[in-house]
């Protein structure tokens, strides 16, 4: 039952991704409400999901990489749909909707759903850690895509080849502003995640200390950089994408309570 | 009911002959010379259109007599030049034209407000009737729909236009942009005109001559700045229009480079309208620095009208289910196409494929 609700959750991002396919092709594309719906869509069936592997494990739904990879498309879209009309980046639906598409594929695909043997006593504080590192990483998951959007158009304007669809991008500088947000949105996040792990009461693993470190001094270095005016946006852009996509390959390292711990 | 429209517009003739037909008049008198029951005068600088409704046929030199007759004269002149569209051509025909289908800058918005006018006009002067309210009405509708399923009014097609836009979608809002005009040339003026009346009000311009900066700022709203400081201009501000008559760049990478340092996080748009070119092709290559020449202006504009030509179609699609659904919904009694009155060779089976 909770897998086909996951299931159908992809299925509405893949019909948002193949709506935007399809407008692109057309050359028609126009940023209605489609793909914020069916993203929604997705979104409520992910958080159906979610919520009948929680009860059943009787502690947040992160014991395993692949409740881990759903649970950070449902951060994903989660931000998507709380930032996404707010800063009027609806064109932003044809971004996200393929990430967490992606993401899900690849946790229903890849035979990482173990369940553990053990079952671990809930720890607030290891919750805590691991559901704000998730979001976290939805936020710079969407700095990521606010990123791609900033290439494409500055690509286009560099280049002087203005396709339809450039002319259903926000413009350069709200995105960058909204790149700018979500870093220090996914920053401040990601910081109190890391915070709460001092917290949990079990020993730290060193790898995946590291891992999270580098990753939070990686989106560090972006953001003074920005704060010192020393970065130009574009690269402040293809570093936001560079920085997720090392953040998501470490995720297996910092993959929180997959090796449940004796408390 | 007979539903009809006889106008001349650019499809069909040339400013000359159009010209004598503006200042049409009122519209009440026309309906009682004419005895119709409803009509709607439309003028615009590409046309100028008749739309009415009667009881009875109405021929269209009974129209182009009343249209005429302040001229003094029973002759009716350039009849060959007008079109005449009855019952479901007609509605087809009012959609098209509010749509921006038949404008001559396709998918142009202006006609819109035009078209309100006129019948807001027909409206408070009684001569629109119910039938010509729940034509427009629908026209305004078929407008609205057209410019919101179809990108016919996306991307400007002249080079001004094309220079505000590409600057909105740099810097988003320009109330707080500061633009610098070098060379006080006329397209220069048009561009920093057109970027005025987008909300940019801290204009500067520079020039040789100092006298024609001052004059060239004045017509601007903005400030002259002596030739000299030019360079120091740049540091500050955000779009540079440059169209002076240098021989050589007066911009490349390296005179660029220390005024740009410093503004990583603020782009810089040069629109270079100068031929022979002011800004070297290489600074475009630049971080943040965005260099548009006139013909990559003017690329732009032909790509945007393409672009509209190209969403010809589904504009059609979408105006002939309107058609349709009108012509269903207030009966073939009020808007089917009647026989015409014979007018001189001006009956619809006499139009040109182009303006259908």
């Amino acid at each position: 039952m909770e897998r086909q609700l996951l299931l159908l959750s992809t299925l509405c991002f893949f019909v948002a991704v193949a709506h935007t396919l399809f407008a692109l092709r057309e050359g028609v594309f126009r940023p209605g409400r489609f793909n914020f719906f069916a993203i929604a869509a997705g979104f409520v069936l992910q958080t159906a999901f979610l919520s009948i592997r929680g009860h059943a494990l009787g502690r947040c739904p992160l014991t395993n990489l692949f409740e881990v990879f759903v649970f950070l498309a449902w951060s994903v879209a989660l931000i998507y749909l709380l930032i996404g009309p707010t800063y009027r980046l609806s064109l932003m639906g044809a971004f996200t909707a393929p990430l967490v598409f992606l993401i899900q594929t690849f946790a229903l695909l890849a035979p990482i759903d173990i369940p553990h043997q053990v079952r671990m006593p809930p720890n607030p504080w290891l919750e805590f850690h691991a559901s704000m590192s998730m979001i976290a990483y939805g936020a710079f998951a969407l700095a990521c895509v606010a990123g791609v959007m900033y290439l494409v158009q500055e690509r286009q304007l560099k280049t002087h080849q203005l396709h339809s669809f450039f002319y259903h991008l926000p413009p350069l500088s709200n995105l960058f502003a909204a790149i700018t947000r979500l870093l220090w949105l996914g920053f401040a996040l990601y910081t109190a995640g890391l915070v709460s792990g001092f917290f949990t009461g079990g020993p730290l693993p060193r790898v995946k200390m590291i891992c999270a470190f580098a990753v939070w001094l990686f989106y560090g270095a972006i953001l003074q950089g920005r704060h010192l005016h020393r970065l130009a946006p574009k690269r402040i852009a293809t570093l936001c994408v560079l920085a997720f996509s090392a953040a998501i390959s470490v995720l297996w390292a910092i993959n929180f309570v997959s090796q449940p711990r004796p408390m | 009911m007979n539903l009809f429209c006889v106008g001349i517009s650019h499809h069909t003739a040339n400013v000359e002959t159009r010209e004598r037909y503006a200042g049409a008049g009122p519209d009440t008198p026309l309906r009682q010379e004419t005895g119709c029951t409803e009509v709607l005068v439309l003028e615009t600088c590409n046309r100028v259109e008749i739309y009415g409704s009667a009881e009875r046929p109405v021929a269209t030199d009974e129209i182009l007599r009343c249209l005429q007759s302040d001229r003094g004269t029973s002759e009716i002149e350039n009849a060959a030049a007008f079109y005449r569209y009855d019952g479901e051509a007609c509605a087809k025909h009012l959609f098209r034209v509010v749509a921006g289908l038949d404008s001559m800058v396709i998918g142009e918005t202006e006609v819109l407000g035009q078209v309100k006018k006129a019948y807001a006009h027909a409206r408070e002067s009684g001569s629109a009737g119910p039938l010509l309210h729940r034509l427009f009405q629908r026209a305004f509708r078929v407008a609205k729909q057209v410019r919101s399923s179809t990108d016919i009014t996306r991307g400007a097609v002249s080079v001004g236009s094309v220079a505000v836009e590409l600057a909105v979608k740099i810097f988003g809002d320009l109330s707080k942009r500061s633009v610098l005009i070098l060379g006080a040339g006329e397209t220069s003026e048009r561009t920093a005109r057109a970027l005025n009346s987008r909300g940019v009000t801290d204009i500067r311009v520079s020039n040789r001559s100092l006298e024609r900066a001052e004059s060239l700022a004045a017509l601007v709203q903005g400030r002259a700045v002596s030739f000299q400081e030019w360079t120091a201009q740049c540091r500050e501000i955000d779009i540079l229009i440059s169209s002076t008559s240098a021989d050589e760049p007066l911009l490349t990478p390296a005179i660029l480079a220390p005024m740009v340092r410093g503004r990583a996080d603020r782009p810089l748009f040069i629109i270079d309208i100068a031929v022979p070119r002011d800004v070297a092709p290489e600074v475009n290559e630049m971080d943040g620095v965005y260099l548009y020449d006139i013909d990559s202006l003017q690329s732009i504009a032909e790509q945007s009208l393409a672009m509209r030509r190209q969403q010809v179609a589904a504009g059609e699609q979408i105006i002939a289910e309107h058609v349709a659904d009108f012509c269903a919904r207030f009966g073939s009694e009020s808007v089917a196409t009647a026989p015409s009155p014979g007018p001189r060779g001006l009956d619809e089976g006499a139009m040109r494929p182009s303006e259908l």
